[in-house]
């Protein structure tokens, strides 16, 4: 196996995105992405058992489309790689079954790795961003998750400070648009809404910020109680015969939800003594969320780094990129004994790597 | 040699000549844990048959029906091994496995008269209260069983009455034989048929409620 620039292939699976990545060393060479999301539209969320059967149906021509454009065989590969979790569990078996097969057919090795730890290898792949400096605070938001971690060294050393106790931040966009009748995935539709729309209007509550929760919950979030203020305020205007200032809830939901998450993560900055916030996840698409954060942080003196956003959505290229960087590193493959781990700890950065 | 993949029910791998003689059949009954074990299945199948990946010619995917989260498992993980080598994947409804173990052993055993006339149903677990079920009738001149109806699904407490008016015996399976798995598709293959589906044999919808109007929260 190369270990100075190795050919990895990631398969990523873990939620409505079919991903493989391919990369060779630090460098992207294909981010095949297939998503199910449309079909999950009409439902106004991602349905499991709707994801994990468009997985089985994309994984094959999108592993052939990642070859295709990245000019490789497979037979050139260094090690396959897989994400092991977290995510949902039925759609994680597809890509783990997947890259068990491919990995005996191809007689090479294969790492299981974390999903979340994937989205702050993502970075790597910048090819134009200076080298990922430790530690760095990271803050990984998207549909699935909202977590705040400390990492102090990407294939070592991952610790998670908090995450979400309810909703993740996507879905609490999702389902605060459904509220406000606009349409899935809720994200880009609040973000359009909110554009013309004063997000000092309505004082929505920012979730588990009070004085009384930062003993336990400092670096947690929750995002239910904001659903349903949002959803009680809606309801009194209505009640009252008074039409909704659409505009004005999303800026105000919006800007709530940006708070509590910009708020965190700097206060996790400051705590540790670390000038750097890595951001990551597909709700870094929205462009309020950078902006407040890159404003915030430049006024604390904290530098941010955020992946192109092609890769900060859920993608194989991460995947692969943190299995190139086990390889250099010196790490073992995995065994064939593992499983697809529906709440897999970030601590946990590789699965059941080889004695 | 053609590579069998089978997590319909439990998982089972095997490798089978050409020709039919089984090299390997290697399997876990554990109805859950497919991802888990489907990779030492593959691996211990191929060493036991003492063939290498580069010896498959052709992978037998076992396209159900049967619970979907494992059943997807083994279809992604025969395309896959199949794109590794270069091979076909070669679809087989895994009922066919079951039907076709039984029609060699009664052939050989002679257990039943005019065995090849009698009409028998596969039965398998298909969970939620239900069976699903494929109704054959004797081997055709490609030596692969001739399916009447199905694969379909039958609440529990009908399948009896359903079987009864059919005139098929029942015949329950709690594992789908890889070996035979494969067998199936050397015969199609050697016949130059296509026997399976593309696609898996879900037999259901997935579960899925349409979101009503948002839920009143009250003040
Ligand atoms: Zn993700």
């Amino acid at each position: 196996m190369n270990r100075a620039e190795p050919l990895v292939l990631g398969i990523e699976t873990s939620c409505d995105e079919t991903g493989i990545g391919i990369v060779r060393g630090r460098t992207l060479l294909s981010n095949t992405i297939a998503s199910s999301m449309d079909e999950h539209a009409r439902y106004g969320g991602v349905v499991p058992e709707v994801a994990a059967r468009a997985h089985l149906e994309a994984l094959q021509p999108s592993i052939e489309a990642a070859l295709a454009e990245s000019g490789v065989a497979l037979a050139d590969l260094d090690a396959v790689a897989v994400t092991s979790g977290p995510g949902l569990a039925g759609a994680l078996m597809v890509g783990v079954g997947a890259a068990k097969a491919l990995s005996v057919s191809l007689e090479k090795p294969l790492y299981a790795v974390n999903h979340l730890v994937g989205h702050i290898a993502a970075d790597i792949l910048d090819a134009d961003a200076p080298p990922l400096e430790y530690p760095t605070v990271a803050l990984l938001v998207s549909g699935g998750h909202t977590s705040l971690l400390l990492v102090r060294d990407l294939t070592t050393d991952v610790e998670l400070l908090g995450e979400t106790m309810d909703d993740a931040a996507g879905e609490a966009f999702d389902k605060v648009a459904r509220l406000l009748g606009l349409p899935y995935p809720g994200g880009p539709e609040i973000d359009r809404a909110a554009a013309s729309g004063d997000p000092k209007a309505i004082p929505f509550p920012r979730g588990l910020s009070r004085a009384s929760d930062m003993a336990k919950h400092r670096y947690d979030f929750s995002f239910s109680g904001l659903k349903t203020a949002v959803a009680r305020w809606v309801e009194q205007r209505e009640a009252a015969g008074e039409s909704i200032p659409v505009a004005d809830v999303a800026a105000s939901f919006r800007e709530a939800v940006v708070d509590v998450l910009v708020t965190k993560a700097l206060a996790a900055c400051r705590d540790y003594d670390v000038p750097r916030l890595l951001l990551g996840g597909g709700v870094i698409a929205n462009r309020r969320l950078r902006d407040v954060a890159l404003e915030r942080a430049a006024a604390e003196g904290v530098t941010v780094r955020i992946p192109p956003l092609s890769l900060c959505t859920d993608n194989g290229a991460m995947i692969a990129a943190l299995t190139s960087e086990l390889i250099m590193s010196g790490r073992a493959p995995s065994t064939l004994e593992f499983g697809a781990d529906s709440t897999l700890p970030v601590t946990e950065i590789q699965v059941a790597e080889s004695a | 040699m053609i590579l069998g993949i089978d997590t319909s029910l439990g998982s089972a791998v095997a490798v089978v000549e050409p020709d039919g003689v089984v090299r390997s059949q290697v399997e876990s009954a554990d109805p859950r844990g497919h991802a888990e074990v489907i990779g030492t299945l593959i691996e211990r199948a191929l060493a036991e048959a003492s063939v290498s990946p580069s010896d498959v010619t052709h992978v037998a995917a076992g396209m159900g029906p049967g619970p979907f989260t494992g059943l997807r498992v083994g279809i992604a993980a025969a395309r896959t091994f199949a794109l590794g080598r270069g091979v076909p994947v070669v679809p087989v409804a895994s009922h066919d496995a079951v039907a076709l173990e039984l029609l060699i052993h009664d052939a050989l055993t002679g257990g039943y008269e005019d065995a090849g006339d009698e009409t028998f149903a596969v039965v398998t677990d298909a969970r939620r209260r239900e069976f699903a079920y494929t109704l054959y009738r004797g081997l055709d001149e490609d030596g692969l069983p001739v399916r009447v109806t199905g694969p379909a699904l039958a609440p529990r407490d009908d399948l009896d009455g359903v079987l009864a008016n059919a005139g098929a015996a029942r015949r329950d399976a709690d594992r789908i034989p890889a070996g035979m798995l494969a067998l199936a598709a050397a015969r199609a293959l050697a016949a130059g048929r296509t026997i399976g589906p593309a696609d898996a044999l879900y037999l259901r919808s997935p579960d899925v409620t349409l979101p009503h109007a948002p839920k009143r929260v009250g003040s």
